[in-house]
This record gives structure tokens, C-alpha cells and sequence, in this order.
């Protein structure tokens, strides 16, 4: 696995410099030479950018289904975990991801009439506004690894949805509390560690020097028995604390229902997926603001900014579906 | 009216004098392939990529063949076979077939049947190439470092848990989707707009049509594969749970995911082969094809029907018995425009003036072997029958029939028949020939053993075996073995040909879609710049005429005026 990084990145990157420096020093009047015309080759980026938006939806669509079919059939989790998610912060994006579809939108306009200033404005109003939008996105998944709501396995909340804090039997007291930054990572793997392959091994093993270490199981905290040992010294501990009378039986309401971790492993890989896609189109937009500054766009050639801005609109798009389903719910 | 199709803008030296250089070598040194933006350069190293792909996954199917070839441990370890077999397929799958026609020869051929002078986005045609060799790589890689040992189909919870590098090959599969998803998008643009005028979609060669429909689903289908194997990486990696039962997770939904995406695969394999036989079977006929319109559209309809049947191999994973009867009849009625296709290619063999090469030997045995392949699939739509062949080797011989029998088969007829034009040399049409019968031997000595074995009750991907099934997997080795032979012989006589062949005249086989009017092989553009293409009727074979002198065939000149856009229907 550690070879295929070290492969296939350098590659990656080799492929994106060349296909950039290539672009950027492609001169006038841009109609390659298959075309007939300007018109044809417009004609054929339209269709072309229209196939790769269709491609698109498919490829977020598995996921929307996976959203059906996991709310169908936990819809208790879903109507928990949502009020987890900060709907302002959520609003705000939205509000933000709008405006830069209308800035793209508005940047087609400028360069088909040649306004060249007003395009570079405008794209780099989209690109603020992207800038912003991931901005955002980072303080609310900040946040959760701070809370402790995370997918899957490492779902393990410190705080319930009001913020009235669950108490856990923490292996590092202290460290939840106070205004030390965060680390990326839920709190609560010691030493900061990452659930990763070990290098050379085979990938995916569960290595167990570099599996997260748990300090509590989260099926405990539901009163359910220990599925897994998961780290030395856990389960001494677990007793320890439900011997001691939990004072998380107090906040019976506020206790997640069994595997809440799902609806933040669809929350991470829905939103993941569309973050992913906002930074590819920040790289779209530095693209098209350099071509731009050099003067490469006007009325008979302005396919690039056209066919960025559909893309950008479906970004937008599927974030304006993403918002109501995850943050909107009860 | 008579139309030149394409103009290219790019100025062109004076040609009249000097005929162009051919596209192998206008440009010289490996530089100049590595970058070239030219769809057949790029589909000649597909081709070449593909063909020691294929040579690779063959080995690795000898190799399990061999271990088979007794009872009991013979050359590998329990493991080292799971291994192998999980590499077959996956090489065979996402390496061979799914490329094979529409990237390697589709590449060469779409350009030029259209008459146009490239594909649409000649760019990202390049890169889908350096994409699938990046998956290539780490496929490959997954096989140095402990080679995945899930099967093909990566089924999770095993695929989450094995200990074996299933990440290097599943990021390898999800990388080659890519490629596929940027082939079938530019396919789809260069179709829709480098038509020429005249050619209307009903005046298409049917090739044509097949790879229109094989590009709809790579572009459509490809993505769904693309996120389930993303998640299956995340969950491998970040263990986010999300097919995992222990956290909420649906394992069988990565089944679901899965086959709504590789099902309509089963299509972009066979669609294209499908393809490719309307035409050599209408060429080397010297007839005009049967049924154009049924053939067109039913290429259409089981593109369609492709995305409404994945349940059918999901039968015994615990799907509810409604979804199971809606699935089954449903797969029922992909039979009718496979049928509507094999009827319409007998009809026009109907007394038909038939020269029987290579590619036309390819081309039968690709009837003969595509309805054994389809009618066996009507027993395993067949729910309770299903019960019972459900993974056994009924299932595998079924799909060999329908995966190596028709559409590799039909990538070596094409490949044949396009050879003269993309390399200017005729092969050894004698050696061809041979090899081509001994294919169509080895194959159903190898699979159709499997058929009773599997219907006998011999699970599929079994290292060992009772030895009541002795007789049969011998049988079954020694097809393969001898079609192993056959099959090195083929590409070396088409390599020793390469240096070897006399030249090839521009229409060695009669055929009239307009690639045959470029010259063998083709200048960079295609076609010189001062005989641009003339659109006849494409499936018209009337004035077409043996020349001795000219080693192929040649046009009446004056016989008949082309069509004019009158006699559109």
C-alpha cells in the first residue's frame, strides 16, 4: 500500500502539473484542430461536461440511497443524531454556496461579452465564497471530533445534542475540557494515533499497534454488553465506572440509540464526498482565474468558464440536497 | 448527394504529389507515442496493453486449470489459489474485456467509420489510457504485495476483514472505472457531434450503434462502482462502518451496489462484441444486413434492460421473494433482443455469398457460442433452478460462454479484421484460420464439461474436489491447455506479421463503412486531405468487386451514383 502511494501520487501530481503547465501554455485562438469551428467545438464541450455532470449524480446517488435505506431502517438514529449538526452553520453554507453559483453563473456572462475585469472579479468572488464554504465545513467537523461524534466505531459522544455533557470515563481527564485546540482526530484515541495500515503490512489488517484505543466501548454506554475488547486496560476500567453508579443513567433522554455512529458515517462520507468536489472546483477556478488574467476568454471562446460553472452548479445543487436531509430532519 | 465528411482546419502540406505519411510513422521515437493525441496511436497501446493483460490472466487460468487437473493439493496452497483465481478474474474483467473493444479497436475504428479525423476530446482520451494504466499498476501492485484473494467481486464482510492487500486492487478497480466512465463520455460526444452530414443515426454502421449503447452504460454505470468501491476503501481504512452489520452496516447492500453496476458491466463487455458482429458477419456475407432497425434499437433496449436485472445474482443472498420474481422475469426478458439479434445475423447469413476468413470464423463461432452462453442464462434467471446452480460451475461455465466465448471471441474476429488497417499488413490468413477453428475446439472442451459438473453439484472456486469430478476437470484442463496454445500461436502470427505480411490493400474484405476507404494504414487525419470519405449506403455491396491486381476490393466507378438524401426513410 505504501508503494502504491509512492507510485501513484508522484504520478498523480506529475499528470496535473503537465496537464496544467500544458494549458497554460496552449496560445490562440484555442479551436483544435478536429473541430470545424469555434462553434463545434463549443457544441462539443457542452455535451461532453453534460455526460460528465450525469456521471456525476450517479456517482453521488449510491450514497443517496444509502441514506434511504439506512434512515428506513434505523429512522430513530437519524431523528437523534441530527440535532447534533449545527443548522446555522448549515444555513450559512447554503447561503454561501448560492452566492457563488451566482457569481459563476454571472462570470459565463462576462466572458461572453468579453468583460474581463468583471470575470476576474467574479471568479475570484466563487472562489472566496468556496474558500468560505470549506472554511465552514472544517469548524463543523472540527466540532465533532471534538464532541466525539464520529462514524462508525468512534462514535463515542462526550456531549449530548443540547451540550449538556455525557460524562465519559476519559483515559486523558482533562483533555475534552479547556480551550486546547482540538486535534482532527476524536479525542479519545491515545496518542493521537490513526486507524491506518501499518506501513509494509497489508493493508487494512487490523495491526494492533495501531488500532485506536477506545477508552470505552460505545455499545457499554447503552447498557449493552462489551462487543469487543478493544484496547488493554478498557474493560477493567468500563466495570470500574458502571460499578460506580454512571452518572450517565441521569441523561437516560439524551443516551444515543444503538449504532448512532451510522448516520455520522453517512454524514461524513455524503458531506466528505461534496468537500472533495468544492476543492476540485477551487482548483477548476485558480485554473480559469489564470487563464482569465491572461485574456484567454470572449465571445467566440468561453467554454471553460461555461462548462466550470455547470459543474460549480452541481456542486451547489448537491449540497442544496444534502442540507434539508441531514440537517433539516425529525 | 455525396458528402465529404470532415474538414480538418489544420493546413495540410500540398498533397498530391507526396502521399502522406502514415500515422505509425509521421512522427517518430517514443516520445512521440507517449504524448500523441491520436485516437489510433492511442488505441494501439491499448491494444498492446490489453493483449499482455490478456496473455497474464490467461496464465493465471492455466495455472488454476493445472492445479484442477486432480484431486487435492497439487501446485499452490489453499490460499495461493484463492489468490489466483481472485486475479483472473479481476485482470480478465477490468483489464481485458471491459477495455478490449471499445478502447483498443473502438478507439481505432469510431473516428474513422464516422470519417472524422479524431475523437472529440482527444486529451482526455489520452488520459483515460494513463488512467487505465495507473489502475493497471495497481492491480499488478495487489499481486506483488500479497495478492487479494476476495474473488473479483471484493464481496464484503470478507473483502473488509482478509488480510491480503485488497486496497491496491480495489483502488486499482476503482481508478480503471474512471478510464472507462472518460472513454464512454467521449465516445458518446464524438458519435453525437462528429457525424457527417448525410449519415443520419439510421444510416449509422450498426458498430456504431452498439458502441454508442456500450458508452451510455459505461458513463451511467461505472460511477455507481466507483462510490461502492470508495467505501469499501473507507471502510477498509477508516472502518466507517458503513457495510459492516457489527455498526448498523448492510453488507448485502454492497452486493446491491455492486451488481447494479457490474451487471449493465456483463453489457459494456458483450454490447461492443455484439457490435462488431453485425458488421463482420454483414461484410464477409457480402449481404446486406437483416433487420437494421431491430438490430439498432435492441442494442438500445439491452442497455436499458442492463440496469433493471442486477438482482438476479443476488437470488439466495436473502433477497425478499418479490424482489426475487420481479428480478427473475425481468431477466427473462433480456432474451428478446438477444434473440432479435442472433435471428437477424442468421437471416442475413441466408443464402448468402460467404467468404469464410478468419474474422467471419470468429464471427460464427461467436453465434454458435453466444446462444449456448445466453440460453444457459435463462436457467439461472430461473429461480428455483437457480437454487441449485447457484455458484457451481454451471454458473461458471455460463459465463465464460458469454464472457471469453462471445466477447473475446469477438475481440479477435475484430481484432483480424481491423489488423490490415491498423498496421498495413495482411497476417497469414492460413494460420489465422487454423487457429480461429482450434479456439472454437479448445473453448467447449473446456467449458462444456463444466456445464454437467456444475449441474452434477461441483461448487465454483473450490480448491479440491470430490473424485467423482476427476474426468470432467481433466477434460476441462486439457481444452484449455490446447486453447492456450492456440490462442499464443494467433498473436504470434499476427506479431511475425507485423514484419513479416505483405502489404494490405485499403479493402482486403469487402467492407463498406468508411474506414475502408482510408488508406491501410491511415495517414494522421485519417483520410488524405484531397479524398475526403464519400458516404455510400453503408450496408450496400453491390459495386463493390474482387480486384486481383489490388489484393482487395474496389468500387465500380460510375455504377452507381451514392445515395442521395431523398432515399432517407
Amino acid at each position: 500500500m505504501t508503494l502504491a502511494i509512492y507510485i501513484f501520487v508522484p504520478l498523480v501530481i506529475l499528470g496535473i502539473t503537465y496537464a496544467v503547465v500544458h494549458g497554460l501554455t496552449v496560445r490562440g485562438p484555442f479551436i483544435q484542430h478536429h473541430f470545424d469551428d469555434d462553434v463545434h467545438q463549443f457544441d462539443s464541450g457542452k455535451l461532453g461536461i453534460w455526460l460528465f455532470l450525469g456521471q456525476e449524480v450517479l456517482f453521488f446517488s449510491a450514497l443517496f440511497v444509502a441514506y434511504i435505506i439506512y434512515r428506513h431502517n434505523h429512522p430513530e438514529v437519524f431523528a437523534y443524531a441530527h440535532q447534533y449538526l449545527d443548522v446555522k452553520m448549515g444555513a450559512i453554507n447554503t447561503g454561501v454556496l448560492i452566492l457563488s453559483s451566482l457569481t459563476a453563473a454571472w462570470a459565463v456572462r462576462a466572458a461572453q461579452l468579453g468583460q474581463k475585469k468583471l470575470l476576474i472579479g467574479l471568479i475570484i468572488v466563487t472562489l472566496l465564497c468556496a474558500f468560505g464554504f470549506l472554511v465552514i465545513k472544517y469548524f463543523e467537523y472540527e466540532h465533532k471530533a471534538h464532541v466525539g461524534t464520529v462514524f462508525g466505531k468512534r462514535f463515542v459522544p462526550h456531549e449530548a445534542p443540547d451540550g449538556r455533557p455525557i460524562h465519559q470515563p476519559d483515559a486523558t481527564p482533562g483533555k475534552t475540557e479547556g480551550g486546547a485546540p482540538a486535534p482532527k482526530e476524536p479525542v479519545n484515541t491515545v496518542g493521537g494515533t490513526k486507524a491506518q495500515p501499518a506501513p509494509g503490512a497489508a493493508p487494512g489488517t487490523p495491526a494492533p499497534g495501531t488500532q485506536p484505543v477506545v477508552p470505552e466501548d460505545p455499545s457499554a454506554l447503552r447498557g449493552e454488553p462489551a462487543s469487543t475488547a478493544t484496547g488493554v486496560g478498557v474493560l477493567p476500567a468500563l466495570e470500574a465506572q458502571k460499578r460506580a453508579g454512571v452518572k450517565i443513567d441521569t441523561h437516560a433522554s439524551a443516551l444515543p440509540p444503538p449504532n448512532t455512529g451510522m448516520f455520522f458515517t453517512i454524514y461524513f462520507a455524503m458531506t466528505g464526498l461534496h468537500g472533495i468536489h468544492v476543492l476540485a472546483g477551487i482548483f477548476v477556478f485558480i485554473w480559469l482565474l489564470i487563464r482569465a488574467c491572461r485574456g484567454h476568454f470572449g465571445p467566440r471562446y468561453y467554454g471553460p468558464v461555461d462548462f466550470a460553472a455547470l459543474y460549480w452548479h452541481l456542486v451547489d445543487l448537491i449540497w442544496i440536497f444534502l442540507f434539508p436531509l441531514l440537517y433539516l430532519i425529525h | 448527394m455525396s458528402t465529404a465528411a470532415h474538414t480538418p482546419n489544420a493546413p495540410h502540406a500540398d498533397a498530391g504529389a507526396e502521399p502522406e505519411p502514415s500515422y505509425l510513422v509521421n512522427k517518430r521515437g517514443l516520445r512521440s507515442w507517449l504524448y500523441t493525441l491520436d485516437h489510433k496511436r492511442i488505441g494501439v497501446m491499448y491494444l498492446i496493453g490489453i493483449t499482455l493483460s490478456f496473455l497474464l490472466g490467461g496464465a493465471f487460468a492455466l495455472l488454476l486449470r493445472l492445479e484442477l487437473f486432480s484431486p487435492g493439493a497439487q501446485l499452490w496452497t489453499e490460499n495461493q489459489y484463492n489468490q489466483l483465481f481472485t486475479l483472473h478474474g479481476a485482470v480478465m474483467v477490468f483489464l481485458v474485456i471491459i477495455p478490449g473493444l471499445p478502447a483498443a479497436l473502438g478507439n481505432f475504428a469510431l473516428p474513422l467509420q464516422l470519417g472524422a479525423p479524431d475523437v472529440a476530446f482527444p486529451r482526455l482520451n489520452l488520459f483515460s489510457f494513463y488512467l487505465w494504466c495507473a489502475g493497471a499498476s495497481l492491480l499488478l501492485l495487489s499481486l506483488i504485495v500479497n495478492a487479494a484473494d476476495t474473488g473479483w467481486t471484493f464481496y464484503t464482510p470478507y473483502s473488509t476483514t482478509t488480510g491480503t492487500a485488497v486496497v491496491p486492487a480495489v483502488g486499482g478497480a476503482f481508478v480503471l472505472g474512471f478510464s472507462s466512465i472518460f472513454t464512454g463520455l467521449n465516445f458518446i460526444t464524438t458519435i453525437h457531434k462528429f457525424k457527417p452530414k448525410g449519415m443520419t443515426w439510421f444510416r449509422m454502421p450498426l458498430n456504431l450503434w452498439g458502441i454508442y449503447s456500450t458508452a451510455l452504460l459505461q458513463v451511467l454505470a461505472t460511477p455507481v462502482l466507483g462510490i461502492t468501491l470508495l467505501l469499501l476503501l473507507t471502510e477498509r481504512i477508516l472502518n466507517i462502518g458503513i457495510f459492516d452489520p457489527a455498526l448498523g452496516g448492510d453488507p448485502v447492500l454492497f452486493q446491491h451496489f455492486f451488481w447494479f453496476y457490474s451487471h449493465p458491466a456483463v453489457y459494456i463487455m458483450i454490447l461492443p462484441a455484439m457490435a462488431v458482429m453485425s458488421d463482420l458477419i454483414t461484410t464477409f456475407s457480402h449481404k446486406h444486413i437483416f433487420g437494421y432497425r431491430f438490430i439498432a434499437y435492441s442494442s438500445i433496449g439491452l442497455a436499458a434492460l442492463s440496469f433493471l436485472v442486477w438482482g438476479h445474482h443476488m437470488f439466495v443472498s436473502g433477497q425478499s421473494k418479490l424482489a426475487g420474481m420481479v428480478f427473475s422475469a425481468l431477466t427473462f426478458t433480456v432474451a428478446i433482443p438477444s434473440a432479435i439479434k442472433v435471428f437477424n445475423w442468421v437471416a442475413t447469413l441466408y443464402k448468402a455469398d460467404i467468404t469464410l476468413k478468419t474474422p467471419m470464423l470468429y464471427a460464427l463461432s461467436f453465434i454458435l457460442l453466444f446462444t449456448i452462453g445466453g440460453l444457459t442464462g435463462i436457467f439461472l434467471g430461473a429461480l428455483n433452478v437457480d437454487v441449485h446452480l447457484h455458484d457451481t460451475y454451471f454458473v461458471v461455465a455460463h459465463f465464460h460462454y458469454v464472457m471469453m466465448g462471445s466477447a473475446l471471441i469477438a475481440f479477435l474476429g475484430a481484432l483480424h479484421y481491423w489488423y490490415p488497417k491498423m498496421f498495413g499488413r495482411m497476417f497469414n490468413e492460413r494460420v489465422g484460420q487454423v487457429c480461429a477453428i482450434f479456439v472454437f475446439i479448445g473453448f467447449n472442451v473446456t467449458f462444456l464439461p463444466q456445464f454437467v459438473m456444475g449441474a452434477r453439484g461441483m461448487a465454483r472456486r473450490y480448491f479440491d474436489y470430490d473424485p467423482e469430478f476427476t474426468l470432467y476437470h481433466r477434460i476441462s484442463t486439457i481444452g484449455a491447455l490446447f486453447m492456450g496454445i492456440t490462442l499464443v500461436v494467433s498473436f504470434g502470427n499476427l506479431v511475425w506479421s507485423l514484419f513479416k505480411g505483405p502489404k494490405a490493400p485499403r479493402n482486403p474484405w469487402g467492407g463498406t463503412t468508411l474506414e475502408w476507404q482510408a488508406p491501410s494504414p491511415p495517414p494522421l487525419y485519417n483520410f488524405y486531405a484531397n479524398e475526403q470519405p464519400v458516404l455510400y449506403d453503408i450496408y450496400d455491396y453491390d459495386d463493390l468487386v474482387y480486384d486481383e491486381k489490388e489484393g482487395g476490393y474496389v468500387r465500380l466507378p460510375g455504377k452507381k451514383d451514392p445515395p442521395t438524401e431523398s432515399h432517407e426513410p
